[in-house]
């Protein structure tokens, strides 16, 4: 993310180390005073991010630590691993990781794709106004609601009414209530995530096209080459830095399953299906209470997307692509 | 496009293309609302018709007993109300606390806004977890009650560097010349830079603005107090129950089984839709590209 922390201040900072000790102080000194205003913008953020973000980091050594609150963090018993082990040989262990991985892979082999493959037949499309339309229109499901996503979910496929549940059972001759077998739990997360995702995915990869320079295609026309010739030598090369790089992001976010969808949709048919690790973290640490334990798990869970994201980036640019740090 | 190219595309097989592309995302297109159309529809039918015709577009006999039965009902009017007050007064507080931050941060000569900023991009690839955050919040006493569904996300941090990066590609002369003025850096904020970024901070305004109407793990996490549910709570419980009397709702109308269901999804989602065109003006024209783009 060069981009992101600008690599303009460098050069202050490196002609400040320059200079000799006392006179650098001096100008500290006028820095500060010069921002002092800037300061006070900024200390309520400060606090935010102090408070909500990296308090909760310091919070999470009790994952290490038989946390009782009634002694405080600090003042609880030091277990080391003990909660990581105890999770790693958990009997639920294994079920929980394959479904998190299934729907994972799910999102990453299905879902991204159809991403790339629906920004690349809008980009097709000549007729602007059209594009636009069709545009408006997939953006949409990102701003419904989880919640709104799931209830719509099981109004399609109420059993003896819904259109979704007629359809499908007359397709297949069967009398399935999809929303409560296990078989159909997978399928209809995919569905949720394609139709609420796959639209607004689109924005970045529309962005990266709309990059692509054209004279390269007329170039590729003259030469003979088809329209598949073009998608395939010109626009998936043009944007091969924003696949990766959203790949990368998709990457470190493998474990995460997202909660919301995942706890609405899961019910007391599906468990053996539905359970993943976010929905654990909630189930055992708030409902049972097992805050030490459940931290582990997050904790555990969050230092893999960490290596994961940053194991991505370390390989995509060891095959000479962009990464995002 | 040059003569070539045209006469190119307009090839039969090239034609062919474009004709299946436009009736396949034409259906799409069709497949992003058709959902929400049917259950508007449904909302507006009768028990029978919804229980006996699979699928519709309109209702064949137009009624408004779902909603009326909703809304005779205490509980589902005071989430509704409260939800839009916790919006509004959220969206406030989490706008002006992102702005404020990224206003000295998008000067790049600020002493500490590298390690400042590194510390905010280490937040969007690491946090602590649901657990940690649960204890936190428990610990600064926002258990039961609406701050808890503000605070802990007031700074977005994606949010943050892009409006960050909008205010540092402002001319500087303006901000300069107020300061000549004798203008302090809250004023040049407000009376220079505010109103130059009216756009973005609408933008991210109604990001906000959803993402605290649409949340469902907040309440579910931080409000035990059923009398306090916001209306995403209610939602759920009114569509992931089997059968609701009367008494479940609070309401005086004997409830239309599957009809209010349809009902109370038109309600949680209209105020989305009505704040979705705004959003959409603004979101493609590429503010939100720019921070990720490498």
């Amino acid at each position: 993310m060069t981009t992101l922390t600008d690599a303009a201040a460098a050069p202050a900072a490196v002609t400040d180390a320059a200079r000799p000790p006392r006179r650098r102080r001096h100008r500290l000194a006028a820095t500060v005073s010069r921002y002092r205003w800037m300061f006070l913008l900024l200390l309520p953020g400060i606090v935010y991010f102090a408070l909500f973000r990296f308090w909760p980091m310091y919070g999470a050594q009790i994952a290490f630590r038989n946390y009782i609150p009634f002694l405080g963090i600090e003042g609880s018993e030091w277990v080391g691993m003990q909660h990581f082990e105890d999770f790693f040989t958990n009997p639920d262990f294994p079920r929980l990781l394959a479904n998190t991985l299934i729907l994972a892979a799910l999102s990453l082999f299905i879902a991204f794709p159809l991403t790339i493959v629906l920004a690349l037949v809008l980009n097709e499309l000549r007729l602007q106004i059209l594009k636009r339309t069709v545009q408006t229109l997939v953006y949409i499901p990102h701003f419904l609601s989880w919640t709104v996503v799931v209830s719509l979910t099981g109004l399609l496929f109420a059993v003896g009414s819904g259109p979704l549940w007629t359809l499908l059972n007359g397709v297949l001759g069967s009398d399935a209530n999809f929303l409560t077998d296990p078989t159909w739990f997978r399928p209809l997360i995919l569905l949720q995530d394609v139709w609420k995702n796959t639209g607004w995915g689109t924005i970045i990869f529309l962005a990266a096209l709309a990059g692509v320079d054209q004279e390269q295609y007329e170039a590729a026309i003259i030469d003979g080459a088809g329209r598949w010739d073009r998608v395939w030598h010109i626009t998936l090369p043009s944007i091969r830095p924003t696949i990766i790089i959203m790949l990368i992001l998709q990457t470190g976010q493998i474990l995460n399953t997202g909660f919301e969808q995942i706890y609405l949709m899961s019910n007391a048919l599906n468990r053996t299906v539905a359970d993943v690790f976010d929905t654990y973290v909630y189930f055992v640490g708030i409902q049972q209470g097992a805050y030490s334990y459940s931290t582990a798990v997050g904790l555990a869970k969050a230092i893999v997307g960490l290596i994961l994201i940053f194991g991505t980036n370390w390989l995509a640019k060891r095959f000479n692509q962009q990464g995002i740090f | 496009m040059s003569a070539a190219a045209h006469k190119r595309f307009n090839t039969p097989a090239g034609r062919v293309f474009d004709v299946v592309n436009v009736l396949l995302l034409v259906g799409v297109g069709l497949l992003a609302v058709l959902p929400f159309v049917y259950v508007l529809a449904g909302s507006f039918a009768t028990e029978l018709e919804i229980t006996t015709r699979p699928f519709f577009l309109w209702p064949s006999e137009v009624t408004t007993a779902s909603y009326a039965s909703i809304l005779s009902s205490g509980a589902f009017v005071r989430a509704f109300v409260t939800t839009v007050l916790v919006t509004l007064v959220g969206t406030t507080i989490q706008l002006t606390l992102t702005a404020l931050m990224a206003y000295p941060l998008s000067k790049v000569d600020l002493p500490g806004r590298r390690t400042i900023l590194s510390l905010v991009i280490f937040t969007m690839v690491f946090s602590a977890g649901m657990i940690p955050t649960f204890l936190i919040v428990k610990e600064l006493g926002l258990l039961d009650s609406y701050w808890a569904l503000v605070l802990p996300m007031a700074i977005n941090p994606f949010s943050l560097i892009i409006i960050k990066n909008f205010f540092e590609q402002l001319p500087h002369e303006l901000e300069e010349s107020a300061r000549i003025d004798g203008a302090n850096e809250l004023q040049v904020l407000r009376h220079v830079v505010v109103p130059l970024s009216k756009p973005v901070l609408a933008t991210f305004a109604l990001f906000y603005a959803v993402g605290i109407w649409n949340d469902y793990m907040s309440p579910l996490l931080y409000l035990n107090d059923q009398s306090m549910w916001t209306l995403q709570m209610i939602l759920r419980q009114v569509t992931a129950s089997a059968s609701l009397t009367a008494e479940d709702l609070g309401t005086d109308v004997p409830p239309p089984a599957q009809g209010i269901k349809f009902a109370v999804v038109v309600i949680a989602t209209i105020p989305v839709l009505l704040a979705y065109p705004f959003l959409q003006k603004h979101f493609a024209k590429g503010m939100l590209i720019g921070s990720v783009k490498g």
